[in-house]
């Protein structure tokens, strides 16, 4: 069963801290790497994105986060990794996008993250609504 | 046979469905003639950076088989 990843709307500010909390039982962990993702009120042609909103085509991408989480794993010597993606929308200044990684020690922990955060860009079928100010919209792009 | 047709984001957008079913009378039907079927049914093209996954893998071709989910895909913009 794949992991839980996606969150309806925006990710709270306060997951990142309790996500930190609930691994301080674990004291094999030297390390911790993540990587939060932030809507950008990014300007087109005079006019402002106000807000995301994410769809994805779930049952592909529960696929291919477990693979990419398995190189993770294979590549590096992790003890954890969290990954966390919002669907629905997310305005502008609020989160989308969280990616947590646990070692013993920096080097994994920080090389796994960055891993994971463009593997999940690249291979993940997660769709991306701009919506502006004027309630038009455009499809985001990754660049 | 059956095949299921999702469509996403600005295909979504420019099919008017997310989902379609389709039936044919023919077993012998593959990737390339749905591709086909779809794009001038909808006014696709290869412009739209589209990618196309069978049974939720990408890079596949060839013969369909009944049941088979296909979906046509934008462009990917997680985080």
């Amino acid at each position: 069963m794949p992991k839980k990843i996606f969150i309806q709307g925006p990710i709270p500010p306060e997951k990142i801290s309790d996500s930190v909390a609930k691994h301080q039982s674990k004291t094999t962990i030297g390390a911790h790497s993540m990587f939060v993702g932030q809507v950008r009120a990014d300007e087109v042609d005079g006019k402002t994105v106000a807000a995301i909103e994410y769809t994805a085509y779930k049952e592909m991408a529960g696929k291919e986060l477990d693979k990419i989480r398995e190189e993770a794993f294979s590549k590096y010597d992790l003890v954890c990794a969290h990954i966390y993606h919002s669907l629905g929308e997310v305005r502008a200044g609020e989160l989308c996008f969280f990616v947590f990684t646990s070692s013993a020690h920096r080097k994994a922990a920080r090389e796994a993250c960055r891993f994971l955060v463009d593997e999940i860009k690249e291979k993940v079928p997660i769709f991306g609504k701009e919506i502006f100010e004027d309630e038009t919209h455009q499809w985001k792009v990754n660049q | 046979m059956t095949l299921t047709i999702k469509y996403f984001g600005l295909i979504a957008e420019m099919t008017g469905r997310k989902e379609e079913i389709i039936s044919l009378d023919s077993d012998d039907y593959d990737l390339e003639a749905l591709k086909e079927r779809c794009f001038s049914k909808y006014n696709l093209s290869n412009s739209h950076s589209i990618q196309i996954a069978v049974n939720q893998s990408l890079g596949t071709s060839g013969p369909l088989k009944h049941g088979d989910e296909v979906a046509f895909l934008p462009p990917f913009a997680g985080g």
